[in-house]
């Protein structure tokens, strides 16, 4: 094996373990606040406390199991798992369970599986992995392919509908494409018919409560308790806050229950309003650290297809933590994005420790011929 | 492949472009962070007191705490109308998704009779969605237990401890006390527009009638609150600061006990009214109306059956005979007359006629007769008022003529109410010419003067005006306002409630007004009296007048024979009386429908009054 070995003791073991210390660092330190908030969100309920605890440690042990794969190992994977989430999805159409007005969930007997979870991953590892099989920058008709390797999961996602899902996961795709180096011209061509596309999007694929919650998300107060309640009452926790919060456990936006969804997607309100702006700035630090941390080792690895596939993933977690914040703070419409790994909950944590998992691959697993 | 070398060639450039665009997305990723600790400074600095206050605003509620009601208290200090825990079943239509269901439900679990659920279903039309409403009332104790036992089966549904009205004494005070019952829109209404809605946000009852509507400001107090924190679905969580209600003031009456089960005891079954009252400052000292009912069925709403019953019964026990009867006063007014009569002039202390036993007026063939057929003889004023003679009083009438009875008659509180604190009062009737133009678009003819000068034909008045008319003649000219209340008390302080004796007649001759009392004296004392057997032996020294009011027209030559006629067409006997007669502590009134003759039924029951009024009561000593 060609490993970079350390002159620290401590990180050279991490290291044999394929692990970024400063990385697992940073996540650690979100764990322990997101737990922390959970406690005081969840109502100090013990049993929500466990399963998140629970599902932390899945999540890490997931992180550590794909770290130990070499990033060789996973691009040749990259499209065999593709194909086979594509034809998961069309699965989910054909039999998937539906749940909530949409079909999402394919049931195994045992568990029921979100294929849409997967293709999270493969999506931008497939197109990375034909992006870096050529030249860079891309070409026209290589930037055609891997825009139609994002359009088609997309669609199928939008179909279940799951419409902030779909959007994401294109936006994974996309991301590989602006870090290939797809020329700004371009960039501009596609944002402009991104723009013509909205109206068609508003019209023929949006089910009307994703159209209310636009409106919403346009003018709350105009229905204060209806579609509006979560928005206002989430802005009147966060502005209660302050500087300083109520204090942990004082919330009384929270603990009084006015807050809906206050350990799920509003999980932040919780955070503004007993520990104020200060709270707010230290968990923004920690994701801030994260993500540089994430972008620094995209940057530093051998391959095109490690950096592509990193600073993809790396930018679409920052996606996260933005859609969540701005949809809390009435920046952005109510989608069902959760605060990464501070909300309760969610196949998604699994998927996002994965990523990461593919990150410290990449920053672990570095050939002897590449170092200077 | 070719490409694949070509790429390995290029490593450095395309490290260069991976970079370039790492930097362009960390500068945007940097950007977008600014975004959001701009939007949280906006949100928690510059917009913090906005938020803090709709934080409050979400967590804190207030909370209505309705006063203890007013107590009310007989003269001795005996609870006439007190305050009792009842658990009650209540609603809250806002947290109740079936509401015909859980109706049902509980129709299971406890006896709900279908006139409760019309009426709990009328209130919640009437009430708002939050307020919590009674379904049932006065649960018993079994019934407590299994709706507690099964209230986790029903959210919105709790068994509530409510201080509730009970009148103790039942049906002896329901004239004067009243009652009080739930409040109804339009008296919603009212309150809205005195600006008193406020004050009642926690209260659900209200005065209806009698004291307890007149004294409904007073005894109702003030409301308190709490300001609580509460959770979104309105839970209490923990009270945050208290401001205590004020209670409502207690009243005291001039009543006594002991003086109206004396009135319920003597009266039996006998319709009629007794009202008495302290002539010197006009506190009224009983006050009953027979038959009388249960004022507590009305507490928690009457059941249409026993409304009904109560409604068309023919002994009218809803009717209130002490004020708003109007009787014809008969013989009780001549004492009165008999002073208009000396102060005018018209007749003096010796002027004496001659009865032949009927009253004609010139160029009229019509007699009208006096009661005792073959006549009185020579007749003075004493003898006149002493033995009630009809035609002294026919001839008088006559030579003072309608304006100037009606007038002064008018001054004494006839046709006028008089003021006493209920609002349950008719206003009886004065004629005068005026009045019959207005009433019956006819002329006052003289044949009209000679009936009313005996109380009778359209003259009515209500018991308590006849007391309220005497006590004039005993305070020489002064008109006191009965009134119930004697005494305010809270728990500091007690303020006496006595309204000052209006003048209402000039007195010509002091003496004219101690021939007219010294007749009503002679009434009683003298052998011949009309009320003098029936106070045979008393302990103390009455005066009075009994009175006995025709029903029936009678025949010119007929004769009245009380078992010819139907019984509610027989004579109502009146009596006025008072006592002692030196220094006059009480007046009294007796109204008896149907009983017969005044003296020998009305007199009597006076007697009894009076009796336990000096030798029981608590003014056993004056």
């Amino acid at each position: 094996m060609n490993e970079q070995f350390d002159s620290s003791a401590r990180q050279s073991r991490l290291a044999l373990f394929h692990i970024d210390g400063p990385l697992l660092l940073g996540l650690m330190l979100l764990m322990g606040f997101g737990l922390m908030i959970l406690y005081s969100a969840s109502g100090q309920n013990m049993i929500m406390m466990k399963a998140q605890l629970i599902r932390l440690g899945v999540a890490l042990a997931v992180m550590v199991a794909i770290a130990q794969v070499k990033p060789q190992t996973l691009k040749r994977w990259s499209l065999p798992l593709f194909i086979a989430g594509l034809g998961l999805l069309v699965a989910v159409l054909l039999v998937g369970h539906v749940g909530k007005g949409a079909q999402r969930w394919l049931d195994l007997g045992f568990m029921k599986f979100q294929p849409s979870e997967v293709m999270k991953l493969a999506v931008p590892m497939a197109v990375a992995w034909f992006i870096s099989s050529h030249n860079l920058p891309p070409r026209l008709w290589h930037l055609l392919v891997g825009f139609l390797m994002c359009a088609i999961p997309t669609l199928l996602i939008a179909k279940q509908p799951d419409l902030g899902t779909s959007i994401l996961i294109a936006t994974a795709g996309v991301f590989v494409l602006f870090m290939s180096g797809m020329s700004w011209r371009i960039i501009i061509f596609v944002a402009g018919v991104i723009s013509a596309f909205l109206p068609v999007l508003w019209i023929f694929l949006m089910h009307d409560y994703q159209r209310q919650r636009v409106l919403t998300f346009l003018n709350p107060e105009s229905d204060p308790l209806g579609s509006g309640y979560h928005i206002i009452q989430s802005k009147i926790a966060i502005g209660s806050g302050g500087l300083e919060g109520k204090g942990y456990l004082q919330g009384t936006q929270s603990q009084l229950e006015f807050l809906p969804e206050r350990h799920t997607d509003f999980i932040f309100a919780v955070v503004s309003e007993e520990m104020g702006l200060l709270g707010v700035l230290v968990l923004l630090g920690v994701y801030l650290f994260i993500i540089a941390r994430c972008m620094f080792i995209s940057t530093q690895a051998q391959e095109n297809y490690s950096k592509l596939v990193a600073g993809s993933f790396t930018l679409t977690f920052f996606v996260y933590v933005f859609v969540n914040i701005g949809m809390v703070s009435g920046l952005l419409p109510v989608v069902g994005v959760p605060l990464p790994l501070v909300s309760y909950g969610g196949t998604s944590m699994v998927t996002l420790m994965a990523a990461f998992g593919v990150i410290m691959s990449v920053c672990t697993h570095k050939r002897m011929l590449a170092t200077p | 492949m070719l490409k694949k070398r070509v790429a390995i060639q290029d490593f450095a450039a395309e490290t260069r472009l991976f970079n370039h665009r790492a930097v362009v997305a960390m500068s945007v990723v940097a950007i977008l962070f600014c975004v959001i600790i701009f939007n949280q400074y906006q949100l928690q600095i510059v917009s913090y007191q906005d938020y803090q206050t709709r934080s409050e605003g979400n967590r804190i509620k207030v909370m209505p705490m309705a006063p203890n009601r007013g107590l009310i208290y007989d003269r001795s200090g005996i609870l006439l109308a007190e305050n009792r825990p009842v658990f009650s079943l209540e609603l809250v239509p806002e947290q109740i998704k079936d509401m015909d269901e859980v109706l049902s439900a509980l129709a299971q679990l406890i006896d709900i009779t279908p006139e409760q659920i019309e009426s709990f279903l009328k209130h919640v039309k009437a009430q708002r969605r939050f307020n919590s409403i009674a379904l049932k009332e006065q649960l018993d104790d079994t019934e407590v237990a299994i709706l507690a036992a099964n209230q986790h089966r029903f959210p919105g549904i709790t068994v509530e401890a409510r201080l509730s009205r009970h009148y103790p004494f039942g049906d002896l005070f329901t004239h004067a006390l009243g009652y009080i019952g739930k409040i109804n829109t339009r008296e919603l209404q009212q309150l809205d527009e005195d600006g008193e809605a406020a004050n009642y946000a926690a209260s659900r009852d209200i005065g209806k009638i009698g004291l307890e509507r007149f004294y409904q400001r007073e005894l109702h107090g003030t409301m308190g609150y709490q300001e609580v924190e509460v959770n979104n679905r309105g839970r209490l969580i923990r009270v945050l600061r208290s401001v205590p209600a004020v209670s409502g003031q207690n009243i005291h009456l001039g009543l006594d006990v002991g003086l109206q089960l004396t009135a319920q005891q003597v009266l039996k079954d006998q319709r009629g009214a007794i009202v008495a009252m302290d002539p010197r400052d006009g506190a009224v000292l009983a006050f009953y109306s027979n038959p009388s009912y249960d004022p507590n069925l009305f507490v928690h709403g009457i059941s249409s059956t026993n409304y009904n019953a109560l409604l068309h019964s023919r002994d009218k026990p809803l009717f209130n005979r002490v004020t708003q009867a109007t009787y014809p006063p008969a013989s009780t007014i001549k004492p009165h007359l008999a002073l208009l009569g000396l102060e005018t002039n018209t007749i003096t202390p010796s002027s004496k006629i001659w009865d032949p036993g009927y009253f004609m007026l010139p160029n009229v063939d019509h007699r009208f007769r006096d009661h005792i057929s073959w006549g009185h003889g020579w007749v003075d004023i004493y003898t006149a008022v002493m033995k009630s003679c009809d035609t002294f009083f026919y001839e008088l009438g006559v030579k003072l003529g309608i304006d100037r009875i009606s007038e002064y008659m008018g001054k004494m509180g006839f046709g006028e109410r008089t003021g006493i604190d209920i609002f349950e009062e008719s206003s009886g009737i004065m004629p005068s010419r005026g009045w019959k133009r207005a009433r019956h678009n006819q002329p006052w003819y003289l044949g009209d003067t000679v009936p009313l000068s005996i109380g009778q034909s359209y003259w009515t008045t209500t018991p308590l005006q006849l007391i309220v008319a005497t006590a004039v003649i005993l305070n020489e000219g002064q008109l006191a306002t009965p009134h119930l209340v004697t005494a305010f008390s809270d728990e500091q302080n007690t303020t006496f409630h006595s309204p000052p004796l209006q003048p209402a007649i000039e007195v010509v001759d002091p003496n004219n007004w101690q021939v007219v009392r010294d007749t009503m004296h002679r009434t009683v004392k003298d052998i011949g009296g009309t009320a003098h057997k029936a106070f045979i032996g008393a302990s103390y020294d009455a005066a009075g007048k009994t009175g006995t009011a025709q029903l029936a027209a009678i025949a010119q030559d007929a004769k009245y024979d009380a078992k010819a006629i139907d019984e509610r067409l027989r004579d109502n006997a009146m009596y006025i009386g008072y006592a002692p007669y030196d220094n006059p502590s009480i007046v009294i009134a007796v109204a008896l429908e149907n009983a017969g003759g005044g003296g020998s039924n009305a007199a009597p029951i006076a007697r009894h009054m009076l009796d336990y009024y000096f030798t029981a009561g608590v003014n056993a000593n004056e």
